[in-house]
């Protein structure tokens, strides 16, 4: 390798590696047998997993009166959350898919890490609307299939229109996700050790042998994927505000939701992005791979989407008072200084303010105020989606029928047990998978170095 | 029926697309040449013609996209036409959601598909496999032994001199 180093553009990967050496770093923490810190991870997220599944099974089989919702306040808690995981897997997508088609090589060492978490956020979404079903046994309802019922779905609901976006969005992230591992994955057999292990990986890298001509197709593949997932997953949060928008709800009904939930998920989605790979590369000694400078853009990402969920969280307060409406002023005016008041300022003070840190590289590049922040991300935007599902709910047209919300011991250990499914998984996939798309990684190892220099 | 491959392993890409570069010149087809990531600049030494997977997510898509508008038209009008708050049973923009995300659905499966059977991924095949260091760090270069006319010793000592750390015949 080549000492000749630009100092105009950083390399992307700050130690001088081999190919082999790339390999090695990356999967040699999966080939060897778990540590002690992992299998307490594991144990703590899966106990919690357990508590969920415990308490999803008592919520089912009771009914969803155990939740703390009331005629008034019909939907909190369990959309909150859904909106909070949906907004999670964003990220990952734009990461693999926007940053791809942007030509942004330093997406490379942390796009696997990010899809993943996509992936699982989005399942754990998927938990809440089946429990709101009230019969989740019946969640095959939602689709559309010739049934004795005689009756098709209402494709005029928002509500319809989401089932096709997630899922549509989860398959394609998936099968994304797995085309770009099928490489790595080759890698893996190539050097696995025990004769189950190659078996395994036999079959799921599809006989991938590193051909020329598969891979003249395959980055026309991912080209083609990329393009397919990105306005794909700005119609999924679009659509997921439409299940807000088109309602007649002041607070709700609102031109600007799509754009502003597409920002918000984008942000909440990289703080969890960071608050994730921050402690991975520590872990997993990462850290020549996703590098202070790949924290860096990171931060900036978020800086600016922050600013943009601010200037909606401002255009929204004017849209009220421009609209002369007097339930849009109420509802805006009860949402910063009514009995939910508190919620709304933690969301302002998190989502807005906070971040606003980020204008100081010396912030940017230290990793501890970073993870911080991050945290602090992601309270505000489920505070966000909070805010603006139950204070626009809670205060009815009628008086005589405004009424509170507060989650039951099952609303929050379901909550709660969402996190240990996300976290199980995540752990899983950091032990068992390549945590960086090392074939990927490859291609940029000479990045800003001169071409034709070699040994 | 088994086929021999003269194979041609380089530690080095540049001395691997060198080498390529000189069979070329030789008049020599290269088979294939296997990487453990996309190296640039090659199509020519193999011929390899622009991909028609563009075309086929074209049609895909658009077939997703049809038959998702038709199909919610005919739900919604002509099988069992529901009066929902008063709106048209065509509501054409209420279906263009739906539509759009089955375009996109087939638009990605059915290129992934297209993908995996045009390049012979397929789960448990494993035969095109020639060199297992092409996933890690390994440039190999492969040439089909043929006939008669192909002069192997003079092909090695070509790939030789230009850096290959091994040269070797498999058959596949």
């Amino acid at each position: 390798m080549s000492d000749v180093v630009s100092k105009l553009r950083k390399p992307l990967v700050s130690k001088d590696r081999t190919y082999t050496e790339v390999s090695d770093d990356v999967l040699s923490v999966i080939e060897k047998p778990p540590g002690n810190l992992w299998k307490i991870c594991i144990s703590i997220s899966s106990s919690l997993l357990l508590m969920g599944i415990i308490v999803i099974g008592y919520q089912v089989s009771t009914g969803i009166g155990t939740w703390g919702l009331n005629k008034t306040v019909g939907w909190s808690w369990d959309i909150t959350n859904f909106v909070f995981w949906v907004g999670i897997g964003h990220a990952g997508t734009l990461i693999s898919a926007i940053l791809l088609l942007f030509r942004q090589k330093w997406r490379t060492s942390i796009n696997r890490a990010a899809e993943a978490m996509t992936i699982i956020a989005v399942l754990c979404a998927a938990i809440y609307p089946i429990i709101h079903m009230g019969r989740p046994w019946l969640a095959y309802w939602v689709f559309p299939y010739p049934n004795t019922r005689d009756i098709w779905l209402n494709f005029r609901s928002p509500l319809l229109w989401d089932v096709f976006a997630i899922s549509t969005y989860f398959c394609v992230s998936a099968v994304f996700w797995y085309i770009g591992l099928i490489p790595d994955l080759a890698n893996m057999r190539d050097r696995a050790q025990t004769p189950l292990k190659k078996r395994i990986l036999t079959i799921v890298s599809l006989g991938w042998s590193g051909s020329h001509r598969t891979w003249h197709r395959y980055e026309m593949l991912c080209l083609i994927l990329a393009g397919l997932a990105t306005p794909l997953v700005v119609s999924v949060h679009t659509i997921v505000s439409m299940d807000f928008a088109t309602s007649v709800i002041p607070g709700w009904h609102a031109t600007i939701f799509p754009p502003y939930f597409v920002a918000g998920a984008v942000f909440s989605g990289f703080a969890m992005v960071l608050t994730l790979l921050i402690i991975l590369r520590k872990v997993m000694n990462f850290e020549h791979y996703i590098t202070p400078s790949h924290i860096e853009a990171m931060c900036k990402v978020l800086l600016c989407t922050g600013m943009i969920v601010g200037l909606a969280y401002g255009t929204e307060f004017f849209m009220a008072w421009y609209s002369g409406n007097q339930y849009e002023r109420f509802v805006f005016l009860n949402r910063a200084f009514g009995p939910y008041a508190w919620a709304y300022w933690i969301m302002v003070v998190c989502n807005v303010v906070i971040p606003q840190l980020f204008w100081l590289k010396k912030v940017r590049t230290n990793l501890v105020i970073v993870f911080i922040i991050s945290i602090f991300v992601n309270i505000g935007m489920w505070f966000e989606r909070f805010v603006i599902i139950t204070t626009s709910l809670h205060r009815d047209f009628l008086p005589s029928s405004w009424a509170m919300f507060s989650p039951t011991w099952v609303e929050i250990c379901t909550f709660i047990g969402t996190f240990g499914l996300f976290f199980t998984l995540f752990f899983l996939f950091v032990r068992f998978l390549p945590a960086i798309a090392i074939s990927e990684v490859k291609t940029v190892l000479n990045y800003a170095k001169p071409k034709d220099h070699h040994e | 029926m088994s086929k021999k491959y003269l194979l041609g392993v380089f530690h080095d890409e540049h001395d691997m697309i060198r080498a390529a570069q000189e069979l070329r010149k030789s008049d020599i087809s290269i088979f294939d040449i296997y990487t453990p990531f996309p190296v640039h600049g090659l199509d020519q030494y193999l011929e390899i013609k622009p991909t028609r997977l563009p075309v086929v997510t074209f049609i895909a898509g658009t077939a997703g996209l049809v038959l998702a508008l038709l199909f919610q038209y005919w739900v919604s009008v002509i099988d069992w036409p529901i009066n929902v708050g008063g709106k048209p049973f065509n509501s054409f923009a209420a279906f263009i959601p739906v539509a759009f995300e089955i375009m996109v659905l087939f638009g990605a499966f059915i290129t992934v598909f297209a993908f995996l059977l045009r390049s012979k991924l397929v789960p448990m095949f494993s035969g095109s496999i020639m060199h297992t260091g092409a996933t890690q760090d390994k440039f190999v270069i492969a040439l089909e032994v043929k006939d008669v006319s192909f002069d192997a010793q003079l092909i090695s000592k070509t790939l030789d001199s230009f850096g290959a750390s091994e040269v070797s015949v498999r058959e596949v």
